[in-house]
Parts: structure tokens; C-alpha cells; sequence
């Protein structure tokens, strides 16, 4: 029987994962961005999970919010990779280092 | 429950929505020489809803949209601000956005973009309307700094935003989803009266939830910690987007920490309360020392940001009525001398120069004196010195501070980082009227950004010897939401 606490801790490991590949990658961007994803898709775990354990609609309702914002966010953030590597021929997270002080 | 939801209250967002799409076709069927029509129908649409916002403003709250958008005093005060300050954005970065290629439609609608979403971000009355309005304002922003493809640093920064502002947006997220589990609803109203009775069985979910949420509002007011980005962004961006950044979004960011922390979460202030004091000291203390060893103006402005957002903090850390209208008119007043800051940078700028470095602004008393003596205005007021406005908003901050919250060892830490703050203001104001000129190419200044500047000036002269003005609608505002 699975319950509520098997979601729950699910959607947990996957945030972490996802955090974890933000900190601990340093070569592609486009890895960065899948973390990026794979947040939000543990978020959408967790109402989706909570939304039918409470018997309440609202949580599912956000979710379709949530994944039409993530498909806007992953379009803005592929654009923006592709500028930078018009500009830089490389999408390596190291060699982002102009900008400090 | 009716199906139509009452369009009345949001007629202002309207209002801009179809300005927006309006402007985007009008301007794909304009020739090039007449592209500055975008432009005049963009600060048209600002002075409209600013109209549409001053016609709609009531004493009462109205709701609509199923429970999920407010119509308030303080929505209606904070989306006027914010109408304001972007109109002096769009006048003072007219000229840089000539120079550099970036005056197309497409920046005017991207901009009308994240307005709308400050606006939905304002009015917010639930987790949804509150994600929506955030996720279109910083969508709009990382599509304004990558816009210029010349400028080699700026999609570097759009890229560190975009990671870092979607993570945040992840943990908001993540949060909300918590404390949706705890109180079994999104709407901000049924938090507040949920939140009591789940608080005993419920506590872990709850505190879990609002240490997330924290955490992500932190990261969009870049309160050290989490204010890596603030610096790398504010550098990287072209200074016209540089502006806009620096200023309106800022207002919607406190309207954020106001709805979740107080209009939502107000039950659990004893939780957030301690966690925001550390917040608070961090960035004023990293904000004022790291400042002072700037080179680049526009990183000195940046982490000036990060030490006024740990007095922002200090409003709402104190829990109470004045604390709150004390954040609300610091806010309100850092916006206002923001936009002069990051103005007198796009003032210097010219074809090919952009007046980035703090020396450029030595013997500017000389070239332009009355320019100098608006930047020295500025400067005295982020620094705090009277009878400029940013002295009163720091003054009843810290007050608030004292007899609200009765912190007065906190009070202490934070007047000890102003004066450690000023050295860096007072440094601009030696290199204007004490060094000489290194640049000595004439100013070009045009009217409308000299009238600006002018204005801009003044009022944080006339609002400083007057703060009754301003502070009235603030504590107005605040009274209303808060019984």
C-alpha cells in the first residue's frame, strides 16, 4: 500500500537530486537546466500527491500552472544558452567566470 | 459561485495585457524611422493605468477571481509607485537604448511583460496569482538582459540569473507545496485562519514549508545568503535594463514578502521572525563591507541593494503595524533614489562609454554642476544623512525596531553598518566636487532625461523634508490590510 510519506520522500529525493546537479555540475549547462526540471517536476509530485490525499482539486489546478510556466522557462533558458554560445563557443559552466568582484 | 469572475478590479491589468499585444503588432507593421511610436505607446500605457489605478482605488478590499486576487489600498499604492518608477526608467534609458541597438518593440513589450507581472505579483491573494505574476516578471527580465548580443558579459548574466531565479522559483514552489499539504488550501486568507489549528499536528510540514519559502523570497530580494546573483547581474546587464532591475522589481519583491509572511504566515512569526534577523544582519553587514571595495559603480550600487534590503527586513522582522508601513516606505524610498543612482550612470554614458567605473565620476561638479548636485543627493540619501528622504525611512525603521520589537542590540548593529556604509557614498561625492575631471568629452544630456533627473532629485529633497506625505498612504495601506 503506498502512502502519502512514499510521495513525499519520492519528491524529496528528486529536489535533492535536482539541487545537487545545480552544486556539483561544473561542465554543461543544459544539465543545469534538466535540474531545473527536475525541481519543478518534484514540486508537481508533491501537490499531486497531497491534492489527492486531502481530496482537494486546487493542487492539480496549480500543477497545469506549473508545467505550462516550466515549458515558457525552458524555452527562455535554451534561448539564453544559445546566445551564449554565439558569443563564447562554449557552454562550459567553469569557463562562466567573467563577472566577479 | 458565479462563473464570471468580477473583471472590475483588475481592469488596470487588463488594461496593460491588451496594451501589450497591441503594441507588439504596431510595432512589427511600423518602419524603422518610426519606431519611437513603440515607445510613446508604451509610456502611454503606463500614464493609462496609472489613471485606471487612481480611478479604481477604494477603501475596501475587493476580491475576485475566485478568492485569488485582491484589490486593496496597498495593491493599488505599490502598482502606482511602480507605474511611476518605470516611466523615469523608460525616460532616463531612451537615449542608451538608441546608442545601443536595443530600441526595438520588443524591449517596450518585454517591459509592459514583467510590469504586469510586479501588478499580478501586487495584487496577489493566492499561491497561484503570486507564482504567475513572479514567473512572468523574471521571465521578462532574462530576455532583457540577453536582449543586446553585442554586450559580451550580459548573456553571462542572464544565464546566472536564469539558474539561480528558476531554482528559487523551485523552492518557492516546494514550500508552497508544503504548506498546501499542512492547510489543505492555496488561498492566502484560508492560510491565515487554517494555519492555528493545524499548527500542533502539523508543525514539522509547516516549518519545512516556510523555511523553503524564505529562502526563495531571499533569493528574489538577494539577501545575503542569497545574493550571489545581485552583483554578477546588476554588472552584467546593459545599464538601461540594469535600472529597471535594480528598481520596480524590488517594490513587487516586498509586496511578495508581505502577502506570504504577513497576510498568509502572520500566525507563524515567531518561526520566521528569527530567521529574518539573520538575514538582516548578514546583508547589511556583507552589503556595506563588501561595497566599499568596489571598483565598478554599478557593483557598488548592487550590493548598496543588498545592504537596504537587511533594513527592509528590519520593517518586517518587527512584527507590528509601524514595523510593517516603516518596510513599505523604506522600500517606497530606496526605489525612488535607485532610480537617480543607476540614472546618473546612464546620464555619463555615451556612444561607446559606459560610465561603469566610480572614477568616472570624478570632477563631474565641473562638466555638470547641477547633475553633481543631484548625484550628491542621492548619495546622502542611501547613506541616511538628514533631511533627505532616506533618513526618515531609516529612522522609523530602527525605531520600529526599538519600540516594537524591543531589539535594541539589533538597532545597534544596524546604525554601526550605516556608518561603515557611508564611507562609500561620501567616496562619490569627494571624486564629483574634490578630483579632477579624467573625461573630458561633453555631455550630452537630453531634455527630457535633464527634466527627469531634476524631478527625481527634488523629490527626494522635498519628500525628506516632508515624509508625512508618503508615509501617510503607507501607514494607511498597512492599517487597512492588517486588521
Amino acid at each position: 500500500m503506498l502512502t502519502l510519506t512514499h510521495f513525499l520522500v519520492l519528491a524529496g529525493l528528486l529536489m535533492s537530486i535536482g539541487l545537487a546537479g545545480i552544486f556539483i555540475n561544473r561542465k554543461n549547462i543544459i544539465i543545469l537546466l534538466m535540474c531545473v526540471e527536475l525541481i519543478l517536476l518534484a514540486v508537481n509530485l508533491n501537490f499531486i500527491a497531497f491534492s489527492h490525499y486531502l481530496g482537494n482539486v486546487e493542487g492539480q489546478i496549480f500543477v497545469f500552472f506549473i508545467l505550462t510556466v516550466a515549458a515558457a522557462e525552458a524555452a527562455i533558458g535554451l534561448a539564453i544558452l544559445v546566445v551564449l554560445f554565439r558569443r563564447r563557443q562554449s557552454i562550459n559552466v567553469d569557463e562562466l567566470d567573467s563577472l566577479k568582484g | 459561485m458565479s462563473v464570471t469572475p468580477d473583471l472590475l478590479p483588475a481592469t488596470a491589468e487588463i488594461f496593460v495585457l491588451i496594451m501589450t499585444c497591441i503594441i507588439l503588432v504596431v510595432d512589427t507593421f511600423t518602419p524603422e524611422k518610426y519606431r519611437a511610436s513603440s515607445y510613446i505607446l508604451t509610456q502611454g500605457t503606463l500614464l493609462g493605468a496609472l489613471l485606471i489605478t487612481i480611478g479604481l482605488y477604494t477603501e475596501q478590499s475587493i476580491v475576485t477571481f475566485h478568492n485569488t486576487f485582491i484589490l486593496d489600498p496597498l495593491a493599488s499604492m505599490l502598482k502606482g509607485i511602480i507605474y511611476i518608477v518605470v516611466f523615469a526608467v523608460l525616460i532616463y534609458s531612451k537615449h542608451f537604448l538608441q546608442q545601443h541597438k536595443m530600441f526595438k518593440g520588443e524591449y517596450f513589450v518585454l517591459m509592459l511583460a514583467s510590469v504586469l507581472g510586479m501588478m499580478v505579483m501586487v495584487s496577489a491573494y493566492s499561491f497561484v496569482t503570486l507564482y504567475l505574476g513572479l514567473e512572468l516578471l523574471s521571465l521578462s527580465l532574462y530576455a532583457m538582459i540577453a536582449m543586446q548580443d553585442q554586450a559580451k558579459s550580459a548573456p553571462e548574466a542572464a544565464m546566472k540569473y536564469f539558474v539561480l531565479g528558476a531554482m528559487a522559483s523551485g523552492l518557492l514552489l516546494y514550500g508552497m507545496s508544503m504548506i498546501y499539504g499542512a492547510t489543505g488550501t492555496l488561498h492566502l486568507a484560508e492560510i491565515q485562519t487554517n494555519i492555528l489549528d493545524k499548527f500542533e499536528t502539523h508543525s514539522l510540514l509547516l516549518s519545512f514549508g516556510l523555511v523553503f519559502i524564505i529562502v526563495a523570497v531571499a533569493f528574489k530580494l538577494g539577501a545575503v545568503p542569497f545574493h550571489m546573483w545581485v552583483p554578477d547581474v546588476y554588472h552584467g546587464a546593459p545599464t538601461a535594463v540594469t535600472i529597471f532591475i535594480g528598481s520596480a522589481p524590488k517594490i513587487a519583491a516586498f509586496a511578495m514578502l508581505f502577502r506570504l509572511l504577513v497576510d498568509g504566515l502572520e500566525s507563524l512569526h515567531t518561526s520566521w521572525q528569527d530567521i529574518l534577523i539573520i538575514l538582516a544582519i548578514l546583508s547589511m553587514a556583507v552589503g556595506n563591507i563588501i561595497a566599499i571595495a568596489q571598483t565598478n559603480i554599478k557593483r557598488m550600487l548592487a550590493y548598496s541593494t543588498v545592504a537596504h534590503v537587511g533594513f527592509i527586513l528590519l520593517g518586517i522582522l518587527s512584527v507590528s503595524q509601524s514595523g510593517y508601513s516603516a518596510s513599505m516606505f523604506y522600500t517606497i524610498t530606496y526605489t525612488i533614489m535607485a532610480v537617480g543612482g543607476f540614472g546618473m550612470v546612464l546620464l555619463l554614458s555615451h556612444k561607446g562609454f559606459d560610465a561603469e567605473r566610480i572614477s568616472d565620476f570624478k570632477g563631474l561638479s565641473t562638466r555638470a554642476p547641477w547633475f553633481a548636485v543631484m548625484m550628491m543627493i542621492f548619495m546622502f540619501s542611501m547613506a541616511g544623512v538628514p533631511p533627505f528622504l532616506g533618513f526618515w525611512a531609516k529612522l522609523l525603521v530602527l525605531k520600529a525596531v526599538v519600540v516594537e520589537a524591543d531589539m535594541v542590540w539589533l538597532a545597534a548593529i544596524a546604525v554601526f553598518f550605516s556608518i561603515i556604509g557611508i564611507f562609500y557614498y561620501l567616496r562619490i561625492i569627494k571624486f564629483m566636487f574634490f578630483d579632477k575631471a579624467e573625461d573630458s568629452e561633453h555631455l550630452t544630456i537630453t531634455q527630457g532625461m535633464a527634466v527627469t533627473m531634476s524631478i527625481n532629485g527634488v523629490v527626494v529633497l522635498l519628500l525628506g523634508l516632508y515624509p508625512g506625505i508618503l508615509l501617510t498612504y503607507c501607514v494607511q495601506a498597512i492599517t487597512h490590510v492588517i486588521q
